[in-house]
């Protein structure tokens, strides 16, 4: 198994100002995922259906969103997108709200990202990384820091 | 013993809890299986379980089931993890 950041493909993190809305920071999470090959353009309404129907759970940590479909034939093979806001967006969440970091992922299955998840989860444990992956400025930047 | 990490799509959310509550349990010395599952499969997984970890959104959605019910509101806090699956195994 390779770098966290393999899991990233090219052209899939995104730093931006702001966005409008949740469904937009979804929108652009998943866009990400098309654009770098990972997803057919119906998994993002699929992402965009996940939040409307269970609520706002994918805020997992405080700043934090995983926004995700489930696996299914729009997934073309299992990667992450990061969209990084320089302005925090509420998505209603009822402890960690607002969002800065919304990391788009698609699975091909229930099993073959558990060590992606494992490297994510190891890396957003990490205060220190999650501090300079706010306030960088450069995409390739952050994918040295995703290690 | 049993533990089922539940979110709605069963690939995210359930995932990660399931690696850091493996993490905790490890610490804790308590020998446990942990699975991810989804909302639909999550009831049918949980009949023999002793505990589901959720998020705060979803407990709702969950109740009825013979297990406990434990929300996790920061996922990659595993002093929260830990002090809510020793309370309840302990």
């Amino acid at each position: 198994m390779g770098l966290l950041a393999d899991a990233f493909g090219e052209g899939s993190i995104l730093i931006k100002e702001s966005v409008g809305t949740r469904s937009a920071a979804i929108e652009i999470a998943g866009e990400l995922l098309v654009q770098s090959g990972k997803a057919k353009h119906s998994y993002v309404a699929s992402m965009l259906e996940a939040v409307e129907r269970f609520g706002p759970y994918i805020v997992i940590a405080p700043g934090i969103a995983l926004a995700h479909g489930k696996p299914s034939e729009d997934v073309i093979e299992t990667g992450l997108s990061l969209l990084v806001l320089k302005q925090a967006i509420e998505f209603q969440h009822a402890q960690n709200d607002p969002v800065q970091l919304v990391f788009g992922l698609a699975a091909i299955d229930h099993e073959s990202h558990m060590e992606t998840m494992a490297k994510l989860a190891e890396v957003l444990s990490d205060q220190d990384r999650v501090s300079t992956l706010l306030t960088s400025s450069d995409s390739d930047q952050i994918r040295v820091l995703l290690g | 013993m049993k533990i089922i990490a539940v979110c709605g799509m069963g690939i995210g959310t359930s995932v990660l809890l399931k690696i850091n509550a493996e993490k905790v349990l490890k610490m804790l010395r308590i020998e446990a299986t942990v699975e991810a599952a989804d909302m639909a499969t999550a009831r049918g997984a949980a009949f023999d379980a002793q505990i589901v970890l959720t998020t705060p959104e979803l407990v709702e959605s969950l109740k009825g089931l013979n297990a406990e019910i434990i929300s996790i509101d920061h996922f990659f806090d595993l002093e929260e993890l830990r002090t809510k699956l020793s309370k309840a195994l302990l």
